[in-house]
């Protein structure tokens, strides 16, 4: 099956350098913020979530996938007036995935992601809203419409943004 | 059970992760009293977020800003007194138009005092700069580069001279968290202007403000004003809110309805606000004394009226002021140019014109003391018949005519005949004898 991480190659674990594990979720929180002040309509992106899922995926493990989610969540959570911590869950459930289904699949396709990208999307966004409404009880709707420009817009700028993390990573 | 932990690892970390998590959530959520913040567990986080996120947007809106600031205040100069002008007119006319409602505001507040009616005003405002926004949509929040150290409070309202914008949610040191009117979660107490109805300003899920659930009235239009009403005890009473744009059905709790509201503020480019940190139930002495400048003003506007009716176009809008008075209004000194009147040269200077006219002295009664004028002296000058052509219907036509101008001329040019009365006498005398020297010319 294409689809399955079968050779040596897709089952390594990516090295990083440390400047980039540290710079890209602090730059991802900087340019969310800047870029949304300044083109309202750049809050479909999600670029917090995009970094969670490629270091879920890409490092194939779901223990510091969910726990990289939940950092990088609740400190966008602190930025928001939601309570710290309904991103937080919803990263942490995504990075968990994607790191599960790292392991499994072989995430480095290009079209593999372009599918992965708007599914995890969607998880992350029914998970907030179920705490919104369910949990917390805040007003919180949903918008069919918006969810799937949210999706689309997040899928076409994540197959691009992992192409560039793809150049940096270093293969032991 | 080590192999059970072993082998469910993972998913035993996830569930503890998300279990934290929830506890953190119902920790928050349950606060220990309705006005209270959040808990310092959470402020603290808050503020490491902040600490990481800001010091780049201060960056880049430092760069931004002092590129702006270099390039208009220094290089883009064109038409800046044109605009200073057309300002310093508008100022006038704003002036005017203070001083014609300062009287009702007085009546006003003698009222509201009787009633026993707190007015608020705004005493003193800090100016903060929009540096970053929300991380996530349906969320709009902003973050301002001044906090608790420049005297800013939680929950303190934030302006833009076009109306309001929202309230302070999270005040730390340097830096301050603003939650828009256009957040679900905002609130702000609002009047209907002209409808005197009152409602409470929300965001809804598209990022609009809306008044909910108000019982239907044909008197909310759209276009009409929407202003603070003062009971959320967060915005001062009166400040500009927006206009309605529209009235929908609340498909929730029917027959209520939303009505939707175009903020008077753009909300989607704020780059700075006013913080309103002190309000008091006195007008500001700088508002007095603008008032009393106002009706200093009104006055002399009157009296300048007055003047141009007697004496049109005695006034020149063009004349520098060439010098200063000072007088007191109801205990403000009040400091305002003095125009020297100066009528303009006539066009066509005549026996009424200043400086014309003898002095009374060297004058003899009855005597002319200049030509007199008879109101044709600009006229051109008939040009005349040709002789031994002239018809009888065309001789008599012209003769008459110019003949009893010239007769009335003649008679009223006894001592100063101007030449040209002259000269048309003599026309039509000629023109006159030759219609009847005609052969069969009076016939």
């Amino acid at each position: 099956m294409a689809l399955m991480a079968s050779t040596r190659r897709e089952v390594d674990v990516p090295n990083y350098p440390v400047w980039l594990m540290v710079l890209t979720p602090f730059l991802a929180l900087v340019l969310q913020s800047l870029m949304t002040l300044h083109f309202p309509r750049f809050d479909y992106v999600d670029l917090p979530l995009l970094v969670a899922i490629y270091f879920g995926i890409t490092w194939r493990n779901p223990i510091g996938g969910g726990i990289f989610g939940a950092g990088i969540g609740i400190l966008q959570d602190a930025i928001t007036q939601h309570p710290l911590g309904v991103f937080g869950i919803g990263k942490s459930i995504v990075g968990y995935l994607a790191a599960s289904l790292g392991i499994r699949i072989d995430t480095e396709s290009f079209f593999t992601r372009l599918a992965l990208l708007p599914v995890f999307t969607l998880l992350q966004s029914v998970v907030v809203w179920g705490l919104e409404r369910r949990v917390i009880e805040q007003p919180y709707a949903w918008i069919w419409w918006q969810e799937g420009i949210r999706a689309a817009v997040n899928a076409l700028l994540g197959v691009m943004l992992f192409a560039l993390f793809d150049k940096a990573r270093r293969r032991d | 059970m080590e192999s059970f932990l072993s082998r469910y690892k993972n998913p035993l970390v996830l569930l503890a992760l998300l279990l934290v998590q929830v506890i953190g959530l119902a920790v928050q959520v349950r606060r220990p009293s309705p006005g209270a913040g959040d808990a310092p567990g959470v402020r603290l986080i808050q503020y490491w977020a902040l600490a990481v996120v800001t010091p780049p947007e201060r960056l880049a809106h430092f760069m931004g800003y002092e590129t702006g600031h270099l390039w208009s205040s220094y290089l883009d100069l064109v038409g800046t007194k044109r605009k200073n002008r057309a300002l310093l007119t508008e100022i006038d006319r704003l002036r005017l138009e203070q001083a014609g409602l300062a009287e009702q505001a007085r009546q006003v507040h003698q009222l509201q005092a009787l009633l026993g009616f707190q007015q608020k005003y705004i005493y003193k405002t800090v100016a903060a700069q929009v540096i970053g926004a929300s991380e996530a949509d349906q969320s709009h929040l902003l973050i301002l580069n001044k906090g608790s150290a420049d005297g800013l409070k939680q929950d303190d309202a934030v302006i833009t001279p076009d109306g309001i914008v929202g309230r302070l949610r999270q005040v730390f040191p340097h830096t301050s968290l603003l939650l828009e009117i256009s957040d679900e979660t905002s609130g702000a107490g609002v009047l209907l202007q002209g409808a005197r109805l009152q409602g409470v300003l929300r965001g809804n899920a598209y990022g609009q403000p809306e008044i909910r659930d108000m019982l239907p009235d044909s008197r909310i239009k759209p276009g009409a004003v929407v202003v603070t009403s003062g009971g959320d005890q967060i915005f001062p009473q009166g400040l500009p809110v927006g206009t309605v744009q529209q009235v929908i059905p609340d498909p929730g709790h029917a027959p209520l309805v939303n009505v939707l509201i175009d903020p008077a503020a753009n909300l989607d480019a704020v780059e700075q606000v006013l913080v309103i940190t002190d309000t008091g139930n006195q007008m500001p002495q700088q508002e007095q004394q603008d008032i009393a400048t106002s009706e200093l003003d009104q006055e002399q506007q009157k009296a300048s009226d007055i003047l141009a009716e007697r004496l049109p176009s005695a006034i020149d809008p063009e004349a520098p002021p060439e010098e200063l008075y000072t007088t007191t209004v109801k205990g403000f000194t009040v400091t305002t140019p003095l125009q020297v009147l100066t009528p303009p040269l006539p066009a066509q200077p005549d026996q009424f014109t200043p400086g014309a006219t003898p002095p009374a002295s060297e004058m003899t009664p009855g005597a002319l003391n200049g030509p007199i004028r008879q109101g044709t002296e600009n006229m051109p000058p008939p040009k005349p018949a040709p002789q031994g052509t002239t018809s009888a219907g065309v001789g008599a036509g012209a003769g008459t005519g110019t003949g009893s101008a010239g007769a009335k001329a003649g008679s009223q040019g006894a001592a100063g005949k101007p030449k040209t009365a002259g000269t048309t006498l003599k026309q039509g005398s000629a023109a006159h004898k030759s219609n009847s020297a005609a052969p069969g010319g009076g016939r």
